[in-house]
């Protein structure tokens, strides 16, 4: 048995039913990401494990206990917001002391606590500072102080870093995940940031328009994403368009050109529509890259990224990203080149839904 | 030229408000026959009953705002967080006061609550006074309701409830250790223009016949001619006092800072 458990989960507003049939099993300790874009039910699904919405139907289950008779300050789950939600009227000891306060524990217990909760954060020097004396940033990290400072079951993230600027949202989301494993709580991280997921995360739950399209360790989802969306939501997967030329040989045409896939291609005839997808490292124009499948194209655009250039290819109706390493000694190309993209065939992924 | 008109409607303006305090409070320090002096005032302070109205009007005004601060916090934190579509019904009911005459009300109170009712509060006087005090809270409730809705718009209350919730908190605790520090500025300001209502108050408390400290300043008026000014300027003074705190709590709250 899981620690936390999602059974059929529904959600509707009203008539709109926002989350459809979610089922997920976390085990103790693992950092579980919910990844999707901005509507697609991730604050609904968590703010039902928080308590704060009723599911529809389905069942919640944390630690071996049904959790949804339970209301939530009876649930013992820390929860950080994007908007940070510090008490504006206490000081950085007092917003981390207020859940053990509540809890009527010691006053010499509380103040050991919280200095090991701002020991952990790095923010002991702060302790008398008021929330809006400090920067979004340790802000942020004294909301993770004060939802740990109870020992919480589970802690439910939402979407923590979106209000920081690039620099801190990637310290901080490290800083994060350090202290996560150190104390082996059982975390569920929510995001719209593919990067973000992808690097902190055990496991990553793929959300779109309220289903889980695919749960899976990073690797995984990034690597062998098994629908449309998952593709082109993780990474920055292209989506090529084409038509079956000749199933059993896994031959394709992309426009006018064919190439052939690894496998053949099964359940399908000539003639039919084929999505395939190619990430962006998996591609090359360099003199004698190797691959071999070929496909030629128009360059539109590149984009300086620092150690990459991605360049966006007119390949058949659609544009193709691919990423090469920065080379100081090699121009890049500039949009109206012609160019032949080069890669493996097995690097081509065939997209069913 | 059209400055010389503003400047004009400025002049006016201040002399149409400023002219009659300045005749009364002339009036009020020319009790001694040919010269200045404070006997009117001397003459009110060393009156037991101004002390006694007084007393009892300062009295009533604490019980209105602890009541009326006990009613309208929760009432208007609840309304925000679970209720946020009736907002504007509960602004008009709280609005109310100010176009009922506070005539009708009392009338309305004392049918409702005479001696031979089904809850006789004005069989006694304890019963009364609270009677009495549920008047004033009702007078200020547009201003105390006003003020602390302003007050909570200013943080975010949903986040707030739900991290303390989070915390292990329930409504008490919510109400008593967040929203009302947070929005303390707000009900002080509140507070203060209750403290001037009650004080200034006529009908409510002559027609319950109650000593209060407005029914004393007409009984003053009809019988003595200095006093009467004194008296005036001495609660013109506390009502522009309560105006000068509410000035000095909010630049108070102007110095913490923007909420973030
Ligand atoms: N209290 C609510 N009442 C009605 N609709 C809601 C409510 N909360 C969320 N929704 C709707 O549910 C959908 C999912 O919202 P949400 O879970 O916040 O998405 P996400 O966090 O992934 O951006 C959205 O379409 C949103 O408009
Ligand atoms: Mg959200």
């Amino acid at each position: 048995m899981s620690f936390l458990s999602l059974t059929s989960i529904k959600k509707s507003f009203g008539p709109v039913q926002v989350v459809h049939d979610f089922n997920m099993n976390i085990e103790k300790g693992e950092f579980v990401s919910f990844l999707g874009p901005s509507g697609c039910g991730k604050t609904t699904v968590l703010r039902m494990i928080a308590g704060f919405e009723t599911p529809t139907s389905g069942k919640i289950v944390i630690n071996g206990k049904d959790q949804n008779a339970l209301k939530p300050n009876q649930r013992n789950i820390g929860m950080v917001f994007q908007a940070y939600a510090l008490f504006p009227n206490m000081n950085v000891h007092d917003n981390v002391a207020f859940g053990l306060k509540v809890a009527g524990t010691d006053k010499s217990e509380i103040d050991a606590r919280v200095k090991q909760m701002l020991g952990l954060i790095k923010l002991e020097h702060l302790a008398d500072r008021f929330p809006y004396q400090l920067s979004g940033g340790q802000q942020q990290r004294v909301a993770l102080a004060r939802a740990i400072a109870v020992k919480p079951q589970v802690l439910l993230l939402d979407e923590p870093l979106s209000a920081l600027d690039a620099k801190i949202r990637v310290s901080l989301r490290e800083e994060i995940r350090q202290i996560q494993q150190q104390l082996g709580i059982t975390t569920v991280f929510v995001t719209h940031d593919q990067e973000e997921a992808l690097s902190i995360s055990d496991r990553i739950v793929v959300m779109n328009a309220g289903r889980a399209d695919q749960i899976g360790t990073p690797f995984e989802i990034y690597n062998t994403p098994s629908t449309r969306f998952v593709a082109s939501f993780v990474g920055t997967l292209s989506i090529i368009e084409g038509k079956v030329a000749d199933p059993a040989a896994g031959a394709v045409t992309i426009g006018n050109q064919q190439i052939a896939l690894k496998d053949p291609i099964s359940g399908m005839k000539g003639g039919d529509s084929i999505s395939l997808a190619l990430r962006p490292e998996a591609g090359s124009i360099a003199e004698g890259a190797k691959g071999d499948t070929a496909l030629a194209g128009e360059v539109v655009s590149t984009s300086f990224l620092g150690s990459v250039i991605r360049t966006r290819l007119r390949v058949g109706g659609d544009v193709i990203s691919f990423d090469m390493f920065n080379n100081p000694g090699v121009a890049p190309p500039v949009s109206g080149d012609n160019v032949t993209l080069r890669f493996a065939a097995k690097d081509l992924l065939v997209i069913r839904e | 030229m059209k400055k010389i008109w503003s400047w004009g409607a400025l002049v006016f303006g201040l002399l149409y408000f400023t002219l009659p305090l300045i005749g009364m409070t002339n009036f009020s320090l020319k009790m001694r026959r040919g010269e200045y002096s404070f006997d009117a005032y001397q003459k009110v302070f060393a009156d037991p009953r101004f002390q006694e109205t007084f007393t009892y009007s300062v009295m009533q005004a604490l019980f209105t705002i602890i009541f009326g601060v006990l009613l309208v916090v929760p009432t208007a934190y609840w309304v925000r967080l679970k209720l946020p579509r009736l907002r504007p019904v509960i602004e008009f009911i709280t609005l109310l006061p100010l176009v009922i005459p506070a005539i009708v009300i009392v009338f309305g109170y004392i049918r409702l609550y005479n001696t031979s009712s089904w809850l006789p509060l004005t069989g006694s006087l304890t019963g009364t006074n609270i009677l009495l005090m549920f008047g004033y809270a009702t007078l200020a409730l547009p201003y105390m309701y006003r003020a602390v809705d302003t007050g909570l718009r200013t943080i975010d209350v949903a986040t707030l409830t739900e991290a303390a919730q989070s915390l292990g908190a329930g409504w008490a605790t919510i109400l008593a250790k967040i929203i009302l520090p947070n929005v303390l500025v707000a009900v002080l300001s509140g507070a203060f223009l209750t403290f001037a209502i009650v004080i200034g108050e006529f009908t409510m408390a002559a027609l319950l016949n109650r000593p209060a400290f407005g029914p004393y300043m007409q009984l003053l008026g009809a019988n003595r001619a200095y006093e009467p000014a004194a008296l005036a300027v001495i609660a013109f003074g506390i009502t522009w006092g309560c105006l000068g705190l509410i000035q000095l709590v909010s630049r108070f709250q102007k110095s913490a800072p923007p909420k973030a």
